[in-house]
C-alpha cells in the first residue's frame, strides 16, 4: 500500500509535553486539544497541518509522559504516518493501538526538507527526491492491531461487537 | 545459561523456564494503577471495547494525585468520572487525596516483590525498587487489561548497572541516576530493563532505590529492577520466605554492564531542557534562581524532606527565593510533622503544600513565569513543563535543592 504526503520536519527527543502540554489534558476531547499540538515548540504547526501530511523526526520521538493523547491527536490531525530515527516505547505502543502508522528509518530524517513530498510503500521503502530508503516491516502482532483499526476495534471484535 | 531478573519474574508469572529476552509473551497482570488525569479516557475506552466487567476489581488501584487539590474548573470532572466508574465496576481501592500514585502503590502495600504491574503513567517503573516488573502503558491498553487481565510484552534485554563503595556525604541516589542518564542519553536504555546491583545498592534504603527506579524511564527504559532483600520484605510487609528468588544470575545474558565507584560520584544537575544534559554542580555554582521545588514521586519522601530540614535548620531561605515543599504522601506528611521536619522547614521560610504531583506536572503549586529559573527534585525538565517555554528547570537531589534555596543561587551541599 502506498501513501504520499507533504512533510513537516522536527528534531530529536520530541517529548509528549511538547506534543500536548499538560495544561490541555483536562479539556473534554481530542477535538478540543488538537489545536494546541506542538505549541511549546511550534505554535503555528497544528493549524498548518493538512490531511495526508507526514511528520519526519529525529531520534526518540514521543519520549516522556505516557499521555496517549499525543498519538491520538497526531492521528486526528490526519497525519498519515510519522517517520523517525527511533520512537520512545510507550508512544510506540499507543500509536499502534490508535492505528497511527510509525516508520523507523535512520537516514531519511537527516536529509528531509520541510515542505517537500515523500512517497511510502508500507513495509518496503520510502522514496524522497528520487532516492529509495529501505524500510523493515512491523512485527506481525503489531500489524494485526493496525489492520484491525486499532486496539479498541480489536477488543470489540473479541467481545462480539463487530 | 542463567536468567536476568526480568526473565525470572516473567518465567515465574507464566510458570515456565523457557522465556528469554526478545520473546513476545502475554503476561498475567498482578496489579494496575490508574490516576485521575487519565481515568476519563480509560473509562471511555473500556466501555467502547464492550467489556461489562473488570477481570479482578481488587487488582485495580485508582489514585487521584495530579489534580489534587484542583486548580481549574474542569478538574472535578475527572473525580466524578472516576468515582462513577469505581462504583459501577466494584473498584474499592480508591485514594482521593492520599498522595502521589507512585508513592502510594508501594507505601500502601499494593506491590509485592515479583509482581507484574502496569500503570497509566510513565514513572510506573518506580515499583522496580521493590523487585516488581512494572511499566507505563496508555489508557487504551489499560482498558484492555481491565477487561482481560493480560498484556502482551516483548521481554526486554537487560543492562546491568553495578555501583560499589560508599557514597560521599553530599551525594544522594538522585545523583546516581542523573549521572547514569547523562552517560546513557535519553534513549540509551530504550526498550531495555536496567538491573541495579552492587554494594552501594545493597546498602541503599528502599526510598533511595525508588528515586533511581522512578527515573529509569528518562533513559528510555521499559523497567528498572532491584533485587528484593530483607529491607524490601520489611517495607512490603511480607515475610522473607515469601520473597521470590529473582536476583540476576552471574551467567545471564546482559547486553551491557556499566560499573561505577560510589566514591567517584559527585552532586550533579540536569540542565534545561533535557534530562541527559548533566553537569556537576561545581560547574553551575552561583547561577541565580527564583524558585526551588522539593517534592514529587522522585524525591518527596521522608529521607528527602529530612535532609532538606537538616540543611535549613535554624537558617532562612534566601530573600526573593520561593521554596516549595510537597511531601509525596499524607503518610510522609504525618511522619514529617511528627519528627519536627515540617516545623524546621516552615521556620526556614518554606511553603509547604498538600501531598500530590503539584508543580512537577505544571498544574498547581507554584507555576513559574517568563524567564524564571527553578531547581527541582522531580524527574523532568522539558520545555513548558512548569510554565512558559522560557522557564529554565534544573533537576537535582533534595540536598542540592535545599542548599540552593539557602544560598539564593545554585550551591553545593555541605554535609
Amino acid at each position: 500500500m502506498k501513501i504520499e504526503g507533504r512533510i513537516w520536519v522536527l528534531g530529536d527527543d520530541i517529548d509528549t509535553d511538547i506534543i500536548i502540554p499538560t495544561e490541555y489534558l483536562a479539556l473534554k476531547s481530542i477535538e478540543d486539544m488538537k489545536k494546541f499540538a506542538f505549541s511549546p515548540l511550534r505554535p503555528e504547526l497544528a493549524g498548518s497541518i493538512r490531511p495526508g501530511d507526514i511528520i519526519v523526526a529525529g531520534k526518540n520521538f514521543g519520549c516522556g509522559s505516557s499521555r496517549e493523547q499525543a498519538p491520538e491527536i497526531i492521528k486526528s490531525l490526519q497525519v498519515s504516518c510519522v517517520i523517525a530515527k527511533s520512537f520512545a516505547r510507550i508512544f510506540y505502543r499507543n500509536a499502534i493501538n490508535n492505528g497511527l502508522l510509525l516508520i523507523e528509518n535512520a537516514q531519511l530524517p537527516d536529509v528531509a526538507t520541510e515542505g517537500e513530498n515523500i512517497t511510502v510503500s508500507i513495509g518496503e521503502f520510502a522514496e524522497y527526491q528520487g532516492v529509495r530508503y529501505e524500510l523493515s516491516p512491523l512485527p506481525r502482532n503489531l500489524m494485526e492491531i493496525i489492520e484491525a483499526g486499532g486496539l479498541v476495534a480489536a477488543m470489540r471484535k473479541r467481545n462480539g461487537l463487530e | 545459561m542463567g536468567y536476568t531478573s526480568i526473565e525470572k519474574i516473567i518465567n515465574n508469572n507464566l510458570k515456565t523456564d523457557l522465556v528469554r529476552a526478545n520473546d513476545i509473551v502475554t503476561v498475567n497482570v498482578d496489579r494496575v494503577m490508574i490516576h485521575d488525569i487519565f481515568i476519563p479516557f480509560v473509562a471511555d475506552k473500556f466501555e467502547e471495547m464492550g467489556f461489562t466487567k473488570i477481570w479482578d476489581p481488587d487488582k485495580v488501584v485508582l489514585i487521584y494525585d495530579h489534580l489534587v487539590p484542583t486548580s481549574r474548573v474542569e478538574d472535578v470532572r475527572h473525580f466524578q468520572i472516576g468515582d462513577t466508574f469505581a462504583a459501577k465496576y466494584g473498584i474499592k481501592n480508591v485514594h482521593r487525596s492520599d498522595g502521589i500514585c507512585h508513592q502510594l502503590m508501594t507505601e500502601a502495600g499494593y506491590v509485592k516483590p515479583g509482581d507484574i504491574v502496569f500503570g497509566t503513567d510513565s514513572h510506573t517503573t518506580t515499583y522496580g525498587s521493590v523487585g516488581a516488573f512494572s511499566s507505563g502503558v496508555g489508557y487504551t491498553e489499560m482498558a484492555a487489561i481491565l477487561g482481560t487481565g493480560q498484556l502482551w510484552v516483548k521481554v526486554p534485554e537487560t543492562i546491568k548497572v553495578i555501583i560499589d563503595g560508599k557514597l560521599p556525604e553530599n551525594v544522594m541516589s538522585k545523583d546516581i541516576i542523573l549521572r547514569l542518564i547523562g552517560d546513557l542519553g535519553t534513549d540509551g536504555a530504550n526498550y531495555k530493563a536496567l538491573e541495579f546491583t552492587g554494594s552501594t545498592v545493597a546498602n541503599m534504603s528502599t526510598a533511595s532505590c525508588m528515586t533511581i527506579a522512578n527515573m529509569a524511564v528518562e533513559a528510555g527504559a521499559k523497567a528498572a529492577i532491584f533485587t528484593p532483600d530483607e529491607k524490601t520484605a520489611f517495607y512490603c510487609s511480607v515475610s522473607l520466605n515469601d520473597v521470590p528468588e529473582i536476583s540476576g544470575d552471574e551467567d545471564a545474558d546482559y547486553i551491557e554492564e556499566i560499573h561505577y565507584w560510589a566514591e567517584d560520584l559527585v552532586p550533579v544537575m540536569a540542565c534545561p531542557s533535557s534530562v541527559d544534559k548533566i553537569k556537576p554542580v561545581t560547574e553551575l555554582l552561583g547561577t541565580p534562581i527564583d524558585q526551588v521545588f522539593i517534592g514529587s514521586c522522585t524525591n518527596g519522601r521522608l529521607e528527602d524532606l529530612e535532609i532538606a530540614a537538616r540543611i535549613l535548620a535554624d537558617k532562612k531561605v534566601a530573600d526573593y527565593v520561593k521554596l516549595i515543599v510537597t511531601p509525596a504522601s499524607r503518610e510522609v506528611y504525618k511522619q514529617a510533622a511528627k519528627n519536627g521536619i515540617i516545623e524546621a522547614l516552615t521556620k526556614a521560610g518554606a511553603i509547604i503544600t498538600h501531598p500530590g504531583c503539584g508543580l512537577c506536572c505544571g498544574r498547581s503549586g507554584g507555576i513559574l513565569s517568563e524567564g524564571e529559573r527553578v531547581v527541582a527534585t522531580n524527574n523532568r525538565n522539558f520545555l513548558g513543563r512548569m510554565g512558559p517555554p522560557s522557564v529554565e528547570i534544573y533537576l537535582s537531589s533534595p540536598a542540592v535543592a535545599a542548599s540552593t534555596a539557602l544560598a539564593g543561587h545554585i550551591a553545593l551541599p555541605e554535609l
